[in-house]
């Protein structure tokens, strides 16, 4: 890393101390009365994009939801760059998945990127020309510019994708999670998508991201957790991502995996 | 039209047809919130679940106070709220059919006791029966203050809340993640559609409020693609229905004031339907016929019927 990086990154750090910008310990959700998470515990280093793998029902998202509040936990403690994260809310993006919403909703993509900065505002403050310029220059990041007025149900998948991930640019946090941002989406927004994580974690920021390709994990991520329902492994991507630790994460599956990467491979090289 | 100017400068008249107009005007932006939280019925399960409530209310206070009315049917609209939850949480029952359980058993229990108030030694209970389909005519002066009052309280705190309203409405996780009180946000709202309706019932009925939340906001979505514009269309309808069922219902023969309005509301919707700038039938068309052009069917478009036109002819000169 360069001196320069380590500058920029340096905001978040210099306004918290030390602190790392996540720390889990002991988090554990359940659905009904069925556990989905247990007792999973990690710390995330500043400036990292960080992929969580597990296969589906392994409480990804759950483990998202859990750390944010938005589902209880059954326990566990998340400090924010060392502060509860009910204190540090300002600091934390969210990109839910896309299919969270009803995108019939009467409002266009500009409209949905300053809800990004509702945060920001006040109990009775009203988005105005400030927030106005803010959202465009996220829109404009995402080279959704000249999409700004139109009805987001006109919006393809991939730019329904893109209007979130604005809308967490225009948030102006330190650390995001997203859920799932590369599912459904074409080679193109895929791009702008990595490109846009590459600039925030340029910037400092730390990412974590629901992630599902397993072919582009080695290259997309610094660091990857693995998960299913308990944590099998966190690290750095060269040092958990092999395969003995996938078998243990995919258990039975591992057979289609293991096919499904190799001819991967195989294309790749052919 | 003599008759009608007439009404229109009798105080009274006027007052009636004022808070008729804030009522529709309030229950057309909160409709909003609950047609885009997919929460429609849920007005419609409070209405009917309001006459027990205000038939209660009636039999202890023995009085006919808006004000006692409103806690009654509140309360109601409550306890419904609760046996709804209780369903869907300890049954395989679903949503849908724990609000139509609710609502029928509410609306029974709240006939049972309207026809024991009807029969029973009560002095005054003439007119409780105007709550199934709402008589504005009856509405007495401290009543039609009450109902303005609340009725401009539900536009301020829908004015003043709107971006919170907005948020949760669209994306109540994000708005979980940005630290807004989303489920208190949302008993908010579930309490100003509460109010909205009971307000309403003496105007509308309880059978029909329900409409007046609905029909609005749906006959608006066809105007416009921004959730503001919606809002101040929405209470427009709701204010024209309000007013125009207010007005028809005083020159007519004592017709009930909440058919009327629901009429005129539906009225409102078919021509946004068919004229909606934004997604009614007619601009539809007219989109996709010039898309059709732009994409060179036109001609054999024309071609096509011409061709039918032909066949059709000879088949007439034979």
């Amino acid at each position: 890393m360069s001196e320069a990086k380590v500058k920029s990154a340096a905001t978040a750090r210099e306004r918290e101390g030390a602190a790392p910008p996540l720390t889990i310990r002991g988090l554990s959700a359940a659905y009904q009365k069925k556990p989905v998470l247990r007792g999973v515990s990690f710390t995330v280093t500043e400036g990292e994009l960080i992929g969580v793998i597990g296969p589906n029902g392994a409480g990804k998202s759950t483990m998202m939801k859990a750390a944010l509040g938005l589902i209880p936990r059954l326990g566990g403690e998340v400090l924010v760059y060392g502060k509860p994260y009910k204190q540090q809310r300002k600091l934390v993006g969210y990109v839910p998945q896309r299919e969270s919403v009803d995108w019939d909703f009467p409002t266009n993509a500009l409209d949905v990127v300053m809800m990004g900065r509702y945060g920001h505002l006040g109990l009775f403050g009203r988005p105005g020309a400030k927030e106005r310029a803010i959202a465009m220059e996220c829109l404009a990041k995402v080279g959704m510019a000249d999409f700004a007025s139109r009805q987001i149900s006109q919006l393809s998948g991939g730019q329904q994708q893109r209007v979130f991930l604005a809308r967490a640019l225009a948030q102006d946090a330190s650390l995001y999670f997203m859920d799932e941002p590369f599912a459904g989406v074409d080679a193109a927004t895929e791009k702008a998508i990595i490109t846009l994580l590459q600039e925030l974690k340029l910037q400092g920021k730390t990412v974590i991201v629901v992630h599902h390709d397993l072919a582009t994990v080695e290259e997309y991520f610094d660091s990857v957790l693995l998960l299913n329902v308990e944590l099998v492994a966190y690290g750095k991507t060269k040092e958990v991502f092999n395969q003995q630790l996938l078998q243990r994460t995919y258990g039975g599956r591992l057979a289609f995996l293991d096919r499904n990467s190799l001819s991967k491979t195989d294309s790749a090289e052919g | 039209m003599n008759t009608l100017w007439t009404l229109l400068r009798d105080p009274n008249m006027q007052w009636i047809l004022l808070s008729c107009t804030l009522l529709g005007l309030s229950s057309g932006i909160i409709g909003c919130f609950s047609y885009l939280r997919k929460q429609s019925l849920m007005g419609d399960t409070l209405a009917h679940a309001a006459l027990p409530g205000i038939c209660i209310a009636f039999m202890l206070t023995g009085t006919k106070s808006i004000l006692y009315f409103l806690i009654g049917a509140g309360l109601a609209g409550v306890a419904a709220t609760f046996g709804i939850g209780w369903i869907t949480r300890h049954s395989r029952v679903k949503h849908d059919a724990a609000m139509g359980i609710v609502l029928s058993s509410f609306f029974g229990l709240g006939i049972v006791l309207l026809t024991l108030v009807q029969h029973g030694g009560y002095g005054n209970q003439a007119g409780l029966d105007k709550f199934l389909f709402g008589q504005a005519a009856s509405m007495v002066g401290s009543d039609v203050l009450t109902l303005s009052i609340v009725s401009l309280l539900l536009v301020t705190i829908c004015y003043f809340l709107f971006k919170q309203f907005k948020l949760v409405s669209f994306d109540p996780g994000f708005a979980k993640g940005i630290g807004y009180p989303v489920a208190m946000l949302e008993q908010l709202l579930m309490f100003l559609m509460v109010v909205a309706v009971v307000v309403g019932i003496q105007a509308v009925g309880v059978i029909l409020v329900a409409s007046l939340i609905i029909t609005p906001a749906v006959s608006a979505r066809y105007w416009t693609d921004r959730l503001g514009v919606m809002v101040v269309v929405s209470g427009l309808f709701g204010a024209i229905s309000g007013a125009s069922g207010a007005i028809v219902s005083s020159t007519g023969d004592s017709l009930p004031t909440g058919p009327l309005t629901v009429l005129a509301a539906t009225l409102l919707f078919l021509l946004s339907l068919l004229f909606g700038s934004k997604r009614g039938i007619l601009v539809r068309r007219m989109v996709q016929q010039r898309m059709k052009r732009s994409l060179g069917y036109g001609y054999e478009e024309q071609a096509a019927t011409a061709s039918v036109d032909d066949r059709l002819n000879k088949e007439a000169s034979l």
